[in-house]
């Protein structure tokens, strides 16, 4: 049990993905403009992380592994979980409009993003086994949800404000990320 | 500094100017014709709509124009305006004085209020009889009649309460009446003895126990209708909710008295006191002034300006617009005109925001009034309401403490204005949707029907054409066979009159042979 | 051997992949994009043709396909083009050239002793905001009216004009009350 309260705390705070291993930055600095989107594309993300990594052990320990193909995984794992969200998109968009309305636009957006590949690749480099696979998945997206709707709501509040025209836009919201990040570094050691 | 000496009547003016929309609502429609003598007390228009109310003639004359004129309003524009040159004879209407309320049923009682043109006397105008009016839904437990005066230097409730007390309770018996409410409590700022003192001895006459006078703080702004509420009962209105809901209703006082007049006299509503103050007043003191009385006029009868006045605020120092001329009439909303001296904050140079939080502090409504500036100085307007803009009071109080000076409150009405225009573009906008769909469904239907009568009309003249073939083939009757001989000799006569073509003469031996040929093969394709 | 196998796992999978979505976007075949009723919800609805489309809702349909930019709404302006970028979630763009006038609301009115009753006018107003018959005068509903000028074109007499609608004290709006921007050493 601790070992699984410890892949979550680790992916959450002290290794998070986007400001310390510095993945998944495109969304981040994306879609942070609204406080709106930025929820839906963290839950969006979560659903996405947490099913990709769980789709990539599978494949890589009963289909790569026996066939001894490792090292097709990058191309494997970006065709599996393409694959995966958009038979999901598909399902949901039938079957509930309102989840459709709330991930919709987002899943097919995330689908192609480093974090999520990153997470797979994570995953075997760190031997993690089916559980832990999960779990580690389910933490990054849910570091990812923190810093970006933490993010967002950092930037309603600056675009509203009188910044200086030299950092106005994309200048001051990089700016506020770089001290988010530094102040992510706190967290480094944490956990002994 | 206007409660020094008593409430004096305004003398009648040669002329009054009353605009048709002086609540919030519908317009109501004009009744009289120009050139018309009307009498005191006589209805103008009749309200139609359900929130709207009527107004009246303030004294009798005659109709000399019906045309728009500058209206007391922030954005000086002009409104339709009934305009009364009067007689000075004063001459009263047939009034219809209820001898017994207690006989009416509330809705006869509601429909008196109503046709006597009365609204909220307090600023908003809103029309008493919709407020009156809960519906079986909302019981009402308690009626809260706002006797606390809505901004410092505004005195003319309390002034009222001073001389006009039995008519105050008299119409907060009649409102309990109608609404079937237990009890009512009459709120007063503790910096009004005398006025409690008068209320009190008035009640102690009629000897009505559900009727309460209660003191209370005098805190800029109790006087806001939610405020109220919450000093009195200790009870909150939801942020997008009335007081009817939590079966509460707030009257202001000159309402009741209004109500009084109304129903006890058959007097509709055709005068109010207002305050008229300011250091740019020489003699500040209370009027009572028929609705569409001149503001210059007004001011002329408390002494005129003072040398140094350079304002006229309508409303007071708080929540007060600031008028470009005098020469507007006083509406029944109108509570006080206010002379300033100085400019409003004048010298006091708009800076940055620097983000203290004063405003905060202050804001009665428990708003966050630094947040709601910065999102509607950037037509951020759903962010604005999601910070409840539309619980702002618009009491000035963020305004006042702001260290920077910024007019916060303009900011506000803005994105409320701004907010309400967008919201009428969109209803627009589906109606427009609405009614386009229509004509294309109605065009659609058209051709469709066109196409079907088309259709059925090829298809009985193929009908026909079968049966008559049918019937040249079994018996040729005589009326057709001349019709077709008819015919046959018109074809003959057409035959030979058709002009040859004149490219033919003169030809060639070949290109004989070739239309020779080319005839043949025409003929045998027609026999064919 | 390993090439061999892998090319054929890849082609295996990635066939049976195919399969799979195929399969699904018959199955979960959704009719009707809700995403160009809440295109065409933001839209102004004054059918105008402005934006070079024969009125709001095919308009809706080129913008959800992608086919056209969202900044061709000149009545709309910019509040709608902004409305539209939120919604698609994608970068607000500056108005196009030919449709940056500035929105001010306008309706049309009938000089009542010029029109000879053509009927003209009727068959061009999307809305139906136009009254009257064969021969006889006509006039606009001004509360219907969108501001579309559709109808001066066909009028044969030019005898409609375009009047910008009244601000009545109930539908002015305040305005934005001049800013400090900046510190006053800056």
């Amino acid at each position: 049990m601790t070992e699984y309260a410890l892949i979550l705390i680790s992916t959450i705070w002290v290794n998070n993905f986007v400001l310390v291993k510095f993945l998944g930055l495109c969304p981040f600095m994306g879609v942070s403009r609204k406080l709106e989107t930025a929820m839906g594309m963290a839950l969006a993300t979560t659903f996405v992380l947490t099913l990709s990594s769980v789709c990539s052990y599978l494949v890589n320990e009963y289909i790569l592994a026996p066939l001894a193909l490792e090292y097709l995984r990058t191309i494997m794992f970006i065709l599996v979980i393409a694959v995966v969200v958009q038979f999901t998109e598909m399902v949901v968009h039938k079957t509930s409009p309102l989840l459709y309305n709330v991930l919709g636009i987002f899943l097919p957006l995330i689908t192609t993003n480093c974090a999520v590949l990153g997470v797979a690749l994570l995953n075997v480099q760190e031997d993690h086994g089916f559980l832990q696979s999960a779990f580690y998945g389910f933490g990054a997206a849910m570091g990812f949800s923190l810093v970006l709707i933490l993010f967002a709501g950092i930037r309603e509040r600056i675009t509203v404000a009188d910044i200086p025209e030299a950092f106005q836009g994309n200048a001051i919201a990089l700016i506020t990320a770089g001290i988010m990040s530094l102040a992510f570094m706190g967290f480094v050691g944490l956990v002994k | 500094m206007s409660t020094a000496s008593p409430i004096r009547r305004a003398s009648l003016p040669e002329q009054l100017i009353i605009p048709l929309h002086q609540h919030i609502g519908e317009n109501s429609e004009i009744l009289v014709t120009k050139g018309e003598r009307v009498l005191k007390g006589q209805p103008l228009t009749v309200a139609k709509a359900y929130v709207s109310a009527p107004i009246h003639a303030p004294s009798s004359g005659i109709v000399t124009d019906i045309a728009e004129y500058p209206a007391p309003h922030p954005s000086g524009l002009s409104t339709l305006c009934i305009v009364i040159k009067t007689d000075g004879e004063n001459e009263w209407a047939d009034l219809e004085p209820v001898s017994n309320y207690r006989d009416l049923s509330t809705a006869e009682l509601r429909n008196i209020i109503r046709h006597a043109g009365i609204v909220g006397l307090g600023g908003a105008a809103f029309p008493t009889a919709v407020k009156l009016n809960p519906g079986p839904d909302h019981p009402i437990d308690t009626v809260i009649i706002n006797a606390a005066e809505c901004e410092p230097y505004i005195s003319c409730d309390d002034m009222l309460m001073r001389e006009r007390a039995d008519e105050v309770i008299s119409g907060i018996e009649i409102i309990l009446h109608t609404l079937g409410a237990k009890k009512a409590l009459i709120a007063i700022e503790n910096n009004k003895p005398e006025a409690a003192e008068a209320l009190q001895k008035s009640l102690g006459r009629t000897a009505n126990e559900n009727i309460h006078v209660v003191a209370i703080p005098t805190i800029y702004p109790t006087g806001g209708e939610k405020q109220l509420i919450k000093v009195l009962t200790n009870k909150e209105v939801p942020s997008d909710g009335l007081p009817i809901d939590i079966g509460i209703v707030v009257q202001n006082v000159g309402t009741t008295a209004a109500i009084h007049r109304a129903i006890h006299f058959g007097e509709p509503l055709i005068s109010r006191i207002i305050t008229v103050t300011g250091n740019g007043i020489k003699q500040p003191q209370n009027m009572d002034v028929l609705i569409g009385t001149s503001m210059a006029e007004v001011i002329q009868q408390c002494g005129g300006y003072t040398e140094n006045a350079k304002q006229l605020i309508m409303g007071g120092p708080m929540m007060g617009f600031s008028m470009h001329t005098d020469h507007l009439p006083i509406i029944k909303g109108c509570n006080c005109l206010l002379v300033e001296t100085t400019e409003q904050r004048q010298g006091m140079q708009t800076m940055p925001c620097i983000r203290c939080g004063e405003c905060t502090r202050v804001c009665p409504a428990n708003l966050l009034p630094q947040q709601l500036y910065w999102h509607a100085s950037s037509r951020n307007f759903d962010q604005v309401q999601d910070y409840h803009l539309f619980d702002c009071i618009e009491c000035g109080c963020c305004a006042h403490v702001c260290p920077s000076h910024i007019p916060l409150v303009q900011y506000y009405r803005f994105a409320k204005t701004e907010i309400w225009n967008q919201e009428r573009d969109r209803k627009k906008s589906d109606h427009a949707r609405v009614r386009h769909d229509f004509r294309q469904a109605r065009l659609d239907r058209e051709k469709r029907e066109r196409d079907e009568r088309l259709r059925k009309k090829k298809e009985m003249l193929e009908k026909k054409k079968q049966e008559e073939s049918q019937a040249s083939t079994a018996e040729i009757d005589p009326k057709k066979a001349a019709i077709n001989a008819a015919l046959e000799r018109v074809k003959m006569k057409k035959a030979s009159t058709t002009v040859t073509p004149k490219n033919t003469n003169n030809l060639t031996e070949e290109q004989q042979k070739k239309i020779d040929e080319v005839d043949k093969q025409r003929q045998a394709s027609k026999t064919k | 051997m390993s090439i061999l196998s892998a090319i054929i796992t890849l082609s295996l999978i990635a066939g049976l992949f195919g399969l799979i979505l195929g399969y699904a976007s018959i199955k979960f075949h959704v009719e009707g994009d809700p995403v160009v009723d809440k295109i065409d919800a933001i839209l102004p609805q004054t059918q105008c043709g402005q934006c070079s489309f024969p009125g709001c809702r095919p308009y809706a349909e080129a913008i959800a396909s992608g086919e056209a930019p969202i900044n061709q709404c000149p009545p709309g302006g910019e509040a709608t083009m902004l409305a539209l970028a939120d919604l698609l979630g994608v970068e607000p763009i500056a108005l196009s050239e030919e449709h940056a006038d500035e929105p001010v609301k306008t309706v049309v009115t009938i000089d009542e002793t010029t029109c000879i009753g053509c009927t003209l006018c009727i068959q061009a107003c999307p809305v139906d905001a136009i009254l009257g018959a064969a021969k006889q005068m006509h006039t606009i509903i001004e509360s219907e009216c969108t501001g579309c000028n559709l109808c001066i074109p066909p009028c044969p007499v030019d005898c409609i004009a375009i009047v910008p609608v009244k601000i009545e004290p109930d539908t002015w709006r305040w305005p934005l009350p001049e800013q400090a921007h900046t510190a006053p050493g800056a």
